[in-house]
């Protein structure tokens, strides 16, 4: 990528900042500007300009922030067995973890059925011309609803419990898996292709030896974005009608207005949502 | 004959889909008429096909409509200024750009609409907490695609513009900014489909609003076929909307 950003340079400082590593300097900004949102934060929260509580100070935060990730607040009873062993007791947690534990379980299982399901959805439409100029529109059409709005629906189908936020999960990433892997299908040289047929590979291992590792690239990015739906879609399913998941506490904190646990959950979650994006997208470079 | 045997093959896979949804709906109806699916969960086609004139009557779906036009309008408005602005200022000042860059594209992958409560708190339950929700949710694709725009703009352009001695500004708004445009235009129509998605959410979620509090106070009366006749109208807007922005697309991008 060319850059054609117009430097102002002051000639002849060579001395202070100008002088200084373009590494060092970026660091410095960075330091610099992490201290102005602290002092800003800090600013609004003493002054009270908003709100009493709805800026707590930092170190409030931090100090819940610990105390969600540490305090053991509620029991989670395990049983387990393999044959005759029989192991069963009760573990003191953080209550934040077993809402974790949900989310995560519920994203993992959206994603594992919307994702393979779009997956194979994807391959159809990108093999085959004909199904991809009927159906492929109402896909590229529906991709950008907001799909919350199909919430109700899988609440009356699948109930109140995780199922509803597990289908909404789906739903959410289904849509980015089957456009990439339509368009990633569509991409693969026809040289593999013929290779493929060359050495009267089935549908099967032209599936696994041809088409997989050559849409790595793009079935890796759909399932980044399906990743990222698929937990907006399953945690905010969680917000509006649930009791337990991440979602749920966020909303807990907010109807018993304990800002300082819900600046702690968010920022985790974020850190959490941040970090898998991070990793999926470097398994897809790498 | 060539013509026209180039459109039957464009025509028939079209007629073929819209045949399959056609007859997905009346499969639908008659296993609902027969009782293998339960109608208090799954209403009939033609109920939810009669009910459109109902909510358009009954539940002023207009003003609702407009309202969430509005709210729209204005976070697009001040996303196009804010993160226009905001990439301008990433792409002339490079340090910042250093330091921050890393910053956005983090927070566009952050899961920004699940604020909405924080946001409730401090805008209280109006459309400003819709509207801003879909501003900081929408922002980082048009400053990334901004700063995209203006940073793959080819250098002879440049060197051209600086050959007629162009101040910086000159610089800017007559070669920069036009061959960045269509480039911009990608990240503003990226932000106006999340923040009308954001929008329609929050909407939902805090029951206020325009089309999303529709779905919401149907589901929450239980009038099914109004609930999946609105469910089918909010798609009906985003796909219209969807399609009306890839036009302009298209047209500032003639040759893709």
């Amino acid at each position: 990528m060319a850059t054609t950003g117009i430097v102002t340079a002051t000639p002849g400082s060579t001395s202070g900042w100008a002088a200084m590593p373009l590494s060092r300097q970026v660091l410095l900004l960075r330091v610099a500007l992490i201290a102005a949102i602290v002092l800003i934060w800090e600013a609004v929260a003493a002054s009270g300009l908003l709100f009493q509580d709805v800026v707590p100070s930092l170190l409030i935060i931090g100090r819940t922030l610990v105390s969600l990730l540490t305090d053991p607040d509620l029991k989670w009873p395990i049983d387990a067995g393999v044959g005759g062993f029989r192991l069963a007791f009760e573990l003191w947690i953080p209550a934040f973890y077993w809402h974790l534990y949900v989310t995560i379980a519920e994203v993992a299982v959206a994603l594992a059925i919307g994702g393979l399901t779009g997956l194979a959805v994807g391959l159809a439409l990108g093999a085959n011309p004909f199904l991809s100029a009927a159906f492929e529109r109402f896909l590229y059409y529906l991709g950008p609803t907001p799909k919350i709005v199909f919430l109700p629906v899988m609440i009356m189908w699948f109930g109140v419990g995780p199922e509803s936020k597990v289908a909404m999960g789906t739903i959410s990433c289904f849509f980015p898996v089957v456009l990439s892997a339509a368009a990633g299908m569509r991409q693969i040289d026809n040289v593999l292709i013929r290779v493929g047929r060359s050495f009267r590979l089935n549908t099967w291992q032209m599936v696994t030896k041809i088409y997989l590792p050559a849409m790595r690239e793009p079935i890796v990015n759909g399932v980044r974005l399906g990743l990222g739906v698929a937990l907006i879609g399953t945690l905010l399913a969680e917000t509006k009608l649930s009791n337990k998941g991440v979602g749920f506490q966020i909303m807990d904190a907010y109807n018993t207005f304990d800002m300082p646990r819900m600046y702690a959950v968010l920022g985790v979650l974020f850190v959490i949502a941040i970090g898998a994006n991070a990793l999926v997208g470097r398994a897809s470079r790498g | 004959m060539t013509t026209r045997a180039s459109i039957g093959r464009r025509f028939v896979p079209v007629a073929f889909g819209t045949a399959c949804l056609l007859v997905l709906f009346v499969l639908v109806e008659a296993l609902v008429r027969i009782g293998t699916i339960n109608p208090f969960i799954v209403p009939l086609p033609s109920e939810i096909v009669l009910s459109f004139k109902r909510i358009v009557v009954e539940e002023k779906i207009l003003p609702r409509f407009l309202l969430t036009c509005g709210e729209a309008l204005m976070a697009s408005l001040m996303l196009s200024v804010a993160g226009i602005a905001l990439g301008v200022l990433l792409h002339r000042k490079r340090i910042v750009r250093l330091a921050t860059e890393t910053w956005i594209a983090a927070m566009a992958s952050a899961p920004i609409v699940l604020m909405y409560p924080l946001f409730l708190v401090i805008f209280g339950r109006s459309a400003w907490t819709i509207i801003m929700i879909a501003f900081v949710a929408a922002l980082p694709p048009v400053i990334l695609k901004t700063l995209e725009g203006l940073s793959s703009t080819r250098t002879v352009l440049i060197n051209v513009g600086r050959s007629f001695n162009l101040t910086p500004s000159q610089l800017y708004w007559k070669i920069l900014f036009p061959s960045s445009l269509p480039t911009i235009f990608v990240g503003v129509r990226l932000g106006m489909i999340f923040a009308l998605i954001n929008i329609v959410g929050v909407e939902f979620l805090i029951n206020f609003g325009g089309l999303g509090q529709l779905v919401n106070e149907l589901s929450e009366r239980y009038d099914l076929p109004g609930t999946y006749a609105a469910i089918c109208f909010v798609i009906m807007v985003s796909v219209m909307f969807f399609i009306a922005t890839e036009r302009i697309e298209r047209w500032l991008r003639p040759g893709s």
